[in-house]
């Protein structure tokens, strides 16, 4: 483990993850505010993707590629912290798996994947916040990811974090750790599954009554958000770090600005 | 019967799944009645976990010495009295229990539960023969008169409800008076019974699977509710066990281990009704038994699965946990993956069996939720074993074209950070523009398949590593002036 020293606080290497990079900057910022809270600085090196669509269609060279690009750009960092479970959950539970064999590299991979977290599970394990500073008016339903609850154990992080949020409610829907169909490039290749996974989901996060829907994954925000507005719900769809982070009032998932703001 | 392929229509047999109302209606009840009665038998147990460490490891040491095991349990049936037989594949299984058949003259076979038979398509190789198959356990009989394959491998006929089974038994049983009251399910149950018991008592061969095969003991095990299992053993001459290789264990003390987890994990049964062993041909001192003992024995690809990177699906023990937690197998049955076997088991067991050239669907067809690893009594790591067909089928180039291609250009782009950066940041601010009256696309050049489904939002605009260089340079000129 990373033991950075007295003088200085902790530097984070943010990798923002492709959606947040390309669709939804402003949970790279929320993230980015949240670290800060927690007393850490924070840089964002050059990145591109961690490799997990690779991965999981079965092109392995092309995920080493990635993997090693991923670790000289990010460990130089005290920590490294991913607003993603996936793809938190990609390097640090799956990287080892590409260089086994490899007495060369697999202590080097093995350091680096020490100081990967979750952005969630970065904030209450590792730099022990219990709250945040910022205030949410409405009634929020939390969607457990299947890579963050099943390979890196978030499931109470943020939902702590949440409670402290001032004007919020927290109602939890039903099977809130069960998939929301996205499951990367299965979402395209399987449209009719896919949609009818996410169509459950949807009614779930209907009955819940909530009028915000947050988790700690865009690719499972968009898909549910896409379902909510194809079905004609307002139901507001945010990353959980824009919430905490007091960027509620941004225009949520696939919501147009309003002109002038 | 025997089943036919249609793993490589995946994609139809699921739409066809999705629109097919009973269906839905039955699949709706499968994930809270036993997700819920398995989390209630393991929170009854604390030692559960330990347990499927426990049960993993006696399934993976068997698997070492499987060679040893094989041959001691062989020993063992023929010091008792019985057979074993080894078969490499279907073909060669199912000439072996003809062969048994014909020896005995037989008419009529009544069968336990096997899904190794349904596996080798004995049931369609016996009538061929002349030979009439009669499937005892409730679920099997049903899609036995309904012509059709199992859905789930410990309910075969979850897929069907209470209506559709009184139809096909008013289709079926016509010696029956037809005004007979068949709607409660208590006498769909009782019509069944009365039904199989004659049945039990004329059958010739009485054929099972196996739960389990113990080496200590030559002894052949299996689990049921319904009691079927022990008239199909018991009554006719000769009792034949169909099972894979991968059903040994080594000692009883070992199965008593495995069996603590099993039915927990299948239907939140502390123990099923019936734990039966059979171990030979009845002797001169038994009251009753069959006259002859037959284990056949099944490799059908599974020694080339200990060899390689799948062995640790071996240690499955069929409780159906992993199907019965996952949501693309709730959303549409097993029948839409096309073979024996359907769910996360299915779908890696399946390409070893038929191939992945017919077989690459089912791997694909999962979004790694990794609930079925979860929940698995043997610890079964499924999403990698799936990711391991994927890969198999990428390196032989099966991997769909537009998959293929959208992947090669994206790993192009993402390998070249160069390029990924500008690329994305121009893309994005396009595609911002166009989105930005609603905030989001009804449809979207080669996004159909998202759009078929969903919306999908619109980005925000420039890219997020854009924006913090800018900021992070302004700030600097900031402290600089």
């Amino acid at each position: 483990m990373p033991s950075p020293s007295a003088q200085r606080p902790p530097l984070v290497g943010l990798f923002a993850t492709c959606l947040v990079d390309t669709m939804r900057p402003s949970v790279g910022f929320a993230a980015a505010t949240l670290i800060e809270a927690a007393g850490c600085e924070v840089d964002v090196p050059r990145q591109t993707c961690c490799g997990q669509p690779a991965f999981n269609s079965g092109d392995r060279a092309t995920t080493r590629a990635l993997a090693e690009q991923t670790i000289a750009a990010f460990e130089t960092f005290d920590y490294v912290v991913v607003p993603s479970g996936s793809c938190a959950g990609m390097i640090k539970a799956h990287y080892p798996e590409l260089f086994v064999g490899e007495p060369d590299w697999m202590p080097r991979v093995e350091r680096f994947c020490a100081k990967v977290f979750e952005l969630m599970s970065f904030l209450v394990d590792v730099r022990g916040m219990t709250s945040v500073a910022a205030a949410y008016e409405g009634t929020v339903t939390y969607h457990d990811s299947c890579s963050g609850l099943r390979e890196l154990g978030v499931k109470g992080q943020p939902r702590k974090l949440l409670a402290s949020v001032e004007g919020l409610e927290l109602a939890e829907m039903a099977d809130s750790d069960v998939c929301c169909g996205f499951g990367g490039t299965f979402c395209v290749k399987y449209p009719d599954v896919s949609g009818a996974i996410v169509e459950k989901k949807a009614v779930n996060i209907l009955a819940s009554g909530a009028d915000t829907l947050v988790a700690g994954d865009l690719g499972c925000l968009m898909n549910m958000a896409g379902k909510l507005q194809r079905m004609g719900k307002t139901v507001a769809v945010r990353h959980v770090a824009e919430v905490l982070a007091g960027q509620g009032g941004e225009p949520a998932i696939g919501v147009a600005r309003k002109a002038g703001s | 019967m025997s089943v036919q392929i249609t793993s490589p229509r995946f994609k139809d047999n699921a739409k066809q799944a999705l629109a097919d109302a009973p269906l839905q209606a039955a699949l709706a009840k499968v994930g809270p009645g036993f997700i819920g009665r398995r989390a209630a038998a393991r929170d009854l147990l604390p030692e559960f976990d330990a347990l499927r460490d426990s049960a993993r490891d006696i399934k993976n040491h068997t698997l070492a010495h499987l060679d040893l095991y094989l041959e001691r349990f062989e020993e063992k049936v023929t010091a008792a009295g019985g057979h074993v037989h080894f078969a490499v594949d279907a073909a060669e299984a199912r000439d072996i229990v003809t062969r048994i058949c014909r020896d005995l003259g037989a008419k009529t076979v009544t069968k336990g539960k096997s899904m190794v038979s349904e596996e080798i398509g004995l049931n369609d190789h016996l009538a061929a023969n002349g030979i009439e198959p009669v499937e005892t356990d409730l679920g099997e009989y049903l899609i036995q008169i309904r012509g059709e394959a199992p859905s789930h491998i410990i309910a075969p006929a979850i897929h069907l409800n209470k209506e559709q089974v009184e139809a096909d038994f008013r289709r079926v049983h016509t010696h029956l008076p037809p005004e007979r009251n068949l709607t409660e399910p208590t006498a769909l149950l009782a019509e069944a019974r009365g039904e199989l018991r004659a049945k039990f008592l004329a059958a010739d061969v009485g054929i099972t699977g196996a739960n389990f095969l113990v080496a200590e003991t030559g002894t052949s095990i299996i689990v049921t509710n319904e009691g079927n299992g022990d008239l199909t053993q018991t009554l006719p001459k000769a009792h034949i066990v169909l099972a894979s290789l991968e059903k040994l264990v080594p000692t009883l003390e070992d199965v008593s281990q495995l069996l603590r987890v099993l039915a927990r994990s299948a239907t939140g049964q502390e123990m099923s009704v019936y734990t039966t062993f059979s171990t030979g041909p009845r002797r001169p001192e038994d009251l009753d038994g069959p006259g002859e003992y037959h284990v056949v024995i099944l490799d059908n690809g599974r020694s080339g699965m200990l060899a390689g990177q799948l062995r640790e699906m071996l240690r499955c023990i069929r409780c159906g946990a992993c199907m019965n937690h996952c949501p693309v197998y709730h959303a549409v049955g097993g029948h839409a993956y096309g073979w024996v076997y359907p769910g996360p088991m299915g779908a890696v067991l399946t390409p070893s069996i038929i191939g992945i050239e017919k077989g690459a669907n089912l791997p694909n067809a999962s979004t790694f939720c990794g609930r079925c690893e979860e929940v698995c009594p043997v610890r079964i790591p499924l999403p990698k074993l799936m990711r391991h067909w994927r890969e198999k089928e990428f390196e032989r180039h099966l991997t769909p074209a537009p998959v293929r291609y959208g992947l090669g250009v994206w790993s192009f782009v993402a390998r070249r950070g160069w390029l990924y950066r500008p690329a994305t940041d121009l893309a994005m601010r396009l595609l911002a523009l166009a989105g930005k009256a609603k905030g989001r696309f009804t449809s979207l050049p080669l996004a159909g398949g998202w759009t078929k489904v969903r919306d999908f939002p619109a980005p925000e605009g420039g890219t997020f590593q854009a924006q913090w260089q800018a900021r992070k340079a302004a700030r600097r000129t900031g402290r600089v002036s």
